[in-house]
């Protein structure tokens, strides 16, 4: 599997197959006859006489687009430190843009700044701000215009409308960059990483502020988002829509409006997020909208309204996540069915799990609850008694919202209670008939987890 | 000059009385055995919170009734003096919320410092008193209107299990009853008219803020976070102080001892 991936990366057009490349030299250069040959010199000649070509705010090269103008193939263009006041910088040659101590482009708020338009470009160390706005068109600090294998890396970006934009892309990496605005609103602002109809991306290590949605995902299909930052953003910190077999791991999403959504995917793993801090009326850690297939792994849920909201959810693995201090820690609709929530933490939340149906087809199992208040005789770990993590105040405010202000009165806690010995209201098939009595400390769990482990599919290839 | 003697007095007279003694160690036992046992403060601060709701109102308003009762005596040998009646009656009434209060402080406030301060553990301290104070008044008001002393305690146990549970169940059944309403007002007014739910409310905000942020949660916190729900409530809270004071000093100017 990991062979074909790799060849098509490095041959895209060119299907090798199983031939030697040493029966294929000639041929690639006699059966095409001359053309061929010529292909070949000129690739050859214009790897080896590549230039540096140095941009400095006083020289001959003052402005960035002369140099794009003066450059070829291959060339490199180095940006000294310095302030350059351009828009509409079209880079249609495979070059590579390396600024020094991070000279600043300026876009004065009229429109792009940098559009790339051909494969193979890499962008370095550059300060990209003041993009324009516009209610008409994406306008963006860098747009990655239908392009491949292109990256840009350790960059700034400062009050851009759109900072960093691809679409129709593949196989592009976004990198250790920063990325701030100051969104005022949702209708005047934009995304800081966009993506739409791409495939094959890396988004890895960068920090993305007060923009609308910090990553924006449509299309967008195989590709990664690992360790970035995304906080304070005024709508949500990952947007992502219609793009299947993507993963996002380590990444933290903080103080965002609405906290993280993902919806109308398949196949999507999120592992080892962090969720914390999405206060109100409508913000959740994470809102699952019709996903199915997907995989919820080893994330923290910290003090959410919602840890997660799962509407029309199928076939997801919800297993050794912890949630820690939420309002709601899951709210699972009645049209989510197979999903298997198991071996997770549920600490300190005010509720643990609350549903708008009274029939439940999930599996809940060997989860920590730390309202369990039954016993283990057998000292085996797992409490002899099961636990219904629905409770009957929190099926009554499903019902009447107005009723949460009730929290924490006696009555409540009777009828909870009652309801407890003898459920009438509450789904009987939502339980957990094997609550863990300790506090499942996760990275052990995965260790003694019999599936998917690196170790088993080495020995599996041998 | 008379009236802060008497206060005096029935301070040091209740303080010394067994009840009270029991009452402080009780808290001080419950309150650092549920911190010492549940591991963090957030979870130890909402098993206080029910004691505050449940014990200190009940304690409060039973003993008050018993020790106005068991006080009739003296009371009478003060009227015999030239003593104004109302003089008489803040005097026991000060003196036996002050020395609640003073139980519960000592009882809950010392667990609660010695294991970290907080803005929740001030606001628990803060309404304990308050409470205190207002089922002081419930008691007076339950044993200045019977003469009969097991009719008082009666009377005074069905104050208590109205507000601290019919209360809360009649409001459940009119949210469930009006469920298609608009009902955020409504229930707004009704908090006010519960001192328990008030307290309860105030203390919330401070600790589920997160789960009270959903849905309607939002008007509640609008309301109460901000400076004049604070104003609201503690003004409130005070009128559930006076009132029941009030009319217990109406009717024990005009009782015939």
């Amino acid at each position: 599997m990991s062979n074909v991936k790799l060849s098509k990366i490095a041959f895209p057009n060119r299907n090798l197959g199983k031939r030697r490349a040493w029966i294929l030299f000639p041929k690639f250069l006699f059966g095409k006859g001359f053309i061929g040959l010529a292909t070949f010199f000129i690739i050859f000649t214009s790897y080896t006489f590549s230039k540096d070509i140095i941009v400095s705010p006083n020289t001959n090269i003052s402005s960035i687009k002369q140099a794009i103008e003066l450059s070829q193939n291959g060339d490199r263009i180095i940006i000294k430190k310095g302030y350059y006041k351009e828009h509409n910088i079209i880079i249609d040659k495979s070059i590579q843009l390396i600024g020094e101590d991070y000279p600043e482009l300026d876009g004065e708020k009229i429109d792009d700044i940098i559009i790339i338009k051909s494969n193979n470009v890499y962008i370095k160390g550059i300060v990209v701000k003041n993009s324009g706005s516009s209610s008409m068109k994406d306008i963006a600090g860098v747009r990655f215009d239908n392009v491949k294998y292109c990256t840009i890396e350790d960059s700034r970006f400062y009050d851009n409308f759109f900072a960093v934009y691809l679409a129709g892309s593949s196989f592009c990496t976004v990198k250790y960059n920063i990325i701030k605005s100051n969104a005022q609103n949702e209708t005047s602002s934009g995304n800081g990483i966009h993506l739409w109809k791409c495939e094959n991306i890396t988004i890895e290590n960068n920090e993305i502020s007060g923009h609308r949605d910090g990553i924006y995902f449509e299309f967008v299909t195989d590709s990664k988002i690992i360790s970035n930052i995304s906080r304070w953003n005024l709508r949500y910190g990952l947007h992502f829509m219609f793009s299947n077999g993507d993963t996002y791991e380590k990444n933290y999403f903080s103080n965002n409006g609405a906290g993280v959504a993902v919806m109308y995917t398949k196949d999507v793993s999120m592992i080892d997020n962090r969720f914390e801090d999405n206060w109100g009326p409508n913000a959740y850690g994470l809102l699952l909208k019709d996903i199915s297939f997907s995989t919820i792994e080893r994330n923290t849920f910290k003090k959410n309204t919602v840890g997660i909201y799962m509407e029309g959810g199928t076939s997801l693995n919800v297993n050794h996540n912890s949630f820690i201090e939420n309002g709601w820690a899951l709210k699972v609709l009645g049209d989510c069915t197979d999903d298997s929530i198991k071996y997770n933490n549920f600490i300190g939340n005010t509720f643990d799990v609350s549903t708008n149906s009274s029939i439940s087809v999930n599996l809940f199992n060997g989860n920590y609850w730390d309202k369990y208040k039954g016993y283990d005789l057998n000292k085996d770990g797992i409490g002899d008694v099961s636990y219904r993590p629905v409770s009957m105040f929190s099926m009554i405010v499903e019902k009447t919202p107005e009723t949460i202000f009730l929290l924490r009165s006696i009555i409540v806690d009777i009828l909870d209670i009652a309801e407890k010995v003898a459920p009438v209201f509450i789904p009987e098939t939502l339980v957990d008939n094997n609550p863990s009595i300790y506090e499942i400390s996760n990275r052990e769990q995965i260790t003694n987890n019999p599936t998917g482990t690196a170790s088993q599919q080495i020995t599996g290839n041998k | 000059m008379a009236a802060k003697k008497i206060l005096k007095y029935v301070i040091f007279d209740i303080m010394r009385s067994r009840l009270i003694i029991t009452y402080t160690l009780l808290l001080l036992v419950l309150s650092f055995g549920i911190i010492y046992l549940g591991r963090d403060i957030t979870k130890a601060t909402v098993s206080l919170l029910n004691i505050v709701l449940l014990i200190v109102p009940l304690v409060s308003i039973i003993f008050g009734t018993i020790h106005f009762y068991n006080s009739q005596k003296f009371i009478e040998m003060l009227l015999a003096l030239p003593i104004k009646r109302s003089n008489i009656f803040w005097a026991e009434y000060l003196g036996l919320a002050v020395s609640l209060s003073i139980g519960f402080v000592i009882g809950t406030g010392i667990p609660l410092l010695a294991y970290g301060a907080s803005v929740t553990g001030v606001y628990l301290l803060l309404t304990g008193i308050f409470l205190s104070f207002i089922f002081s008044g419930f008691a007076f008001l339950s044993a200045v209107i019977n003469k009969d002393k097991a009719k008082g305690i009666g009377l005074s146990l069905m104050i208590w299990f109205y507000l601290s549970i019919l209360f809360d169940g009649l409001v459940l059944m009119i949210s469930l009853f009006f469920n298609d309403y608009p009902l955020e007002n409504v229930i707004l007014v009704l908090t006010a008219l519960n001192p328990i739910d008030l307290a309860r409310v105030m203390i919330l905000l401070k600790l589920d803020i997160s789960a009270l942020m959903g849905y309607t949660g939002a008007t509640f916190e609008q309301f109460f976070g901000s400076m004049m729900g604070t104003i609201f409530s503690i003004g409130f809270l005070l009128m559930w102080i006076t009132l029941p004071a009030l009319g217990a000093l109406r009717l024990f100017n005009k009782k015939n001892f």
